[in-house]
């Protein structure tokens, strides 16, 4: 059976042309770029470039660029670098909406003694830039908000939140995992000190990421040891990895151009779904948002069994429904915009790539209606007025 | 993704029975639904029953489920494993026999099945005309999880049932302690009290089962009547008992003078105690039955 991925917000394939760039350095060219001799040499020359194709891509200097292993570590290590460079300062702002990688540590902090403020979102997904303005304060350290969300692609207004806490002094800090290769992003003329973006999610492989560091920011290692990456990140480079990095930046820079293909399909798919199918609704706001994520809520069924459906064809989404986030609540983003029950079980985020085609997306309009229809045929829930909407929790057997 | 057996898969892609049942106007056939969970918990399940009043016995049944791809399983499966089954037949099924109809569910996943006993309890429950206790107006079901509305009694029912002994098991299999985490301690209390309980059990339940007369000579009996005699033994001096505490017998086979017996619940749980219980039954079968019967436990 034929895969059609539509889950490239968990995961992206590595382009061809990424893995052809990287192989040389799996099998030939092993040297490490810190020896002295042209073998290792070469090496570093390489990293070099590769460096200087991911600063390209989001409008950076090469020297800001730092290699990481992942998204989370990028984080880690900018809340880590945020909160070293203004030991004084023992506030936070935050986002009740962010990627675990960013919430977790902040909750760890909280232990540490430092005060969080997780700021709210509408029923859009969207910041209150009120709120924003009310809780940075001069005693901030950090601001780390995320640029779009991973799950409904809502984006944030990052440089009005920027502007906010430069004026107060704060750090701030964007984890652009879902961001970046998605819209064109320039460093130059932006408010943002620290960036997170990671490489399987803009086709490299997974194990490789960067942290983007503002020149003149005084950053602290989050990673101690060896002086690699100027001494900002310590262990041997991840060279393949970073490689990998640098062509997948250099075709997402030229795919960027062509980006509206992606949204002109997920519009398509949208809507269709949305036509077709009663009691469907879009989670998020409608246009603030990343071209390639549409996240819709379908009433009265379950998002797990949607998935295990659209598995029959192949097809590959994801949900924020309890039974598939590993815990027993249902998506935190999805519950920080105040969604109803009815929708909040029964989310399907579809995310598009470079690679989708038309074909998979008319598959995808040409299922959803059959799938749901069988899940609510067995659903006990059809409409809102149901005495079931009601909160109840246990066994009822009322004699009737 | 989760670790489904190919039965589940089978039966949530080809699901059995489901639908809603519609009210007959035969004579002697009783048409009753009971519902478990909300929208809010993320899964519910109504289940109807077609009930043959004269003799109890379920003729038929249908499902309605919102839930994931296991609690829809499981619904499927219910329907399949009620057919047939009198009342209080049907009542003795326990979530595990509903998981193992499926070969097995994710630990995480338990909680589906007991979805599926606790509709199937409540159907029955409402067609016999009792109300199933809710925890706002029963003493005892103090509410532990606020998140799934999960109370004391029914956590100390799942894991005596099914011989819980940590927290993230309960969580697996009734959700308690899945939300904000709060509960967390009040379960390990609680899954603490319920093991001492278990340990003392079965020294009571051998003190209460009074083994100190002698062996009474019984005529000789014939096979049909041997197996008759044990089983009224178990049922009105054993079962009752060991009901009592949770616990249950099963009488599984008699092959000679060897008595096969299950223990389920509260009594099958731990080693010892078991066999201080099949000690026990063994007596009270040798002086009521004949002294050269044995008692031995199987698995059910």
């Amino acid at each position: 059976m034929t895969v059609i991925y539509l889950d490239n917000n968990a995961t992206t394939q590595v382009a061809p042309e990424v893995i052809d760039a990287m192989m040389p350095y799996l099998r030939d060219f092993y040297g490490n770029p810190s020896s002295m001799h042209s073998f290792g040499g070469q090496v570093g020359q390489a990293v070099r470039d590769a460096r200087s194709q991911v600063a390209q891509l989001i409008g950076a200097e090469d020297t800001e660029i730092i290699f990481t292993s992942c998204g989370s570590e990028g984080n880690n290590a900018a809340i880590h670098a945020a909160l070293a460079a203004q030991p004084d300062k023992r506030h936070i702002v935050t986002t009740a909406v962010e990627h675990p990688a960013i919430l977790n540590v902040c909750k760890h902090l909280e232990k540490k003694g430092y005060q969080v403020t997780y700021l709210s979102v509408d029923g859009d997904g969207e910041l209150d830039l009120m709120e924003v303005e009310a809780s940075i304060t001069g005693g901030t350290a950090l601001v780390t908000t995320m640029y779009a969300n991973n799950e409904t692609g809502v984006m944030f207004p990052v440089e009005a939140v920027g502007a906010i806490a430069k004026e107060q002094g704060a750090t701030f800090h964007v984890d652009a995992v879902q961001t970046v290769g998605k819209v064109p992003i320039n460093m130059a003329d932006s408010t943002i000190d620290l960036l997170t973006l990671s490489g399987h999610k803009l086709h490299a492989p997974k194990g490789i990421g960067a942290l983007y560091t503002r020149k003149g920011f005084k950053f602290r290692p989050f990673l101690l040891g060896g002086h690699q990456e100027r001494g900002r990140r310590a262990g041997t480079e991840n060279v393949p990895g970073l490689i990998a990095l640098g062509k997948a930046a250099e075709l997402a820079r030229i795919d960027l151009a062509s980006v509206s293909k992606e949204q002109k399909m997920r519009d398509r798919l949208e809507k269709e779904i949305l036509q077709r199918i009663p009691d469907t609704s879009v989670n998020g706001h409608p246009l603030h948002r990343l071209p390639n994520t549409t996240n819709i809520g379908f009433k009265y069924i379950e998002g797990e069994a949607i998935l295990f459906l659209l598995n029959q064809y192949g097809v590959c989404a994801s949900s924020g429904s309890a039974c598939t986030s590993g815990s027993l609540e249902p998506s935190h983003v999805l519950r920080a915009m105040g969604l109803p029950y009815t929708i909040l079980h029964g989310s399907i985020r579809f995310s598009l790539s470079r690679y989708t085609t038309d074909d998979e997306v008319d598959t995808v309009i040409n299922v959803m209606p059959e799938i749901v229809g069988k899940l609510r045929a067995m659903s006990p829930f059809s409409n809102d007025e149901a005495e079931w909407l009601q909160d109840r929790t246990e066994a009822v057997a009322t004699v009737g | 993704m989760w670790d489904y057996s190919e039965q589940v898969l089978e039966h949530f892609y080809n699901p059995r029975n489901h639908g809603t049942m519609e009210t007959v106007e035969e004579p002697d056939v009783a048409v009753v639904y009971g519902e478990v969970g909300s929208i809010s918990c993320g899964d519910a399940l109504r289940l109807h029953l077609k009930i043959k009043e004269s003799t109890d016995t379920i003729l038929d049944s249908r499902f309605q489920t919102f839930g994931c791809t296991s609690a829809i399983a499981s619904s499927s499966a219910l329907t399949e494993l009620v057919k047939g089954k009198t009342l209080d037949e049907a009542l003795n099924i326990t979530n595990h026999e509903i998981a193992d109809f499926l070969g097995g569910l994710p630990e995480a996943k338990m909680h589906c099945s007991v979805m599926g006993q606790e509709a199937l309890e409540a159907a029955i429950y409402k067609y016999r005309g009792i109300e199933v206790e809710h925890h706002d107006d029963d003493d005892e079901g103090t509410l532990i999880c606020s998140c799934f509305g999960i109370t004391e009694t029914k956590i100390r029912r799942v894991a005596i049932e099914n011989d819980l002994t940590e927290v993230e098991q309960i969580t697996n299999y009734i959700k308690a302690g899945g939300g904000c985490g709060t509960c967390l301690a009040n379960i390990e209390d609680i899954l603490i009290e319920v093991q001492a309980e278990k340990a003392a059990l079965a020294d009571r339940v051998t003190a209460q089962l009074d083994t100190s007369a002698e062996p009474a000579e019984v005529p000789n009996l014939t096979p049909i009547q041997k197996i008759t005699l044990i089983q009224q033994v178990l049922d009105t001096e054993v079962r009752p008992m060991l009901m009592a505490d949770g616990g249950n017998v099963e009488l599984y086979n008699v092959e000679g003078d060897r008595v096969q017996v299950i223990l389920t619940g509260a009594c099958g749980s731990c080693a010892s105690s078991t066999e201080t219980l099949k000690y026990a039954i063994e007596n009270k079968l040798k002086i009521l039955v004949s002294p050269a019967l044995t008692v031995e436990q199987v698995e059910g």
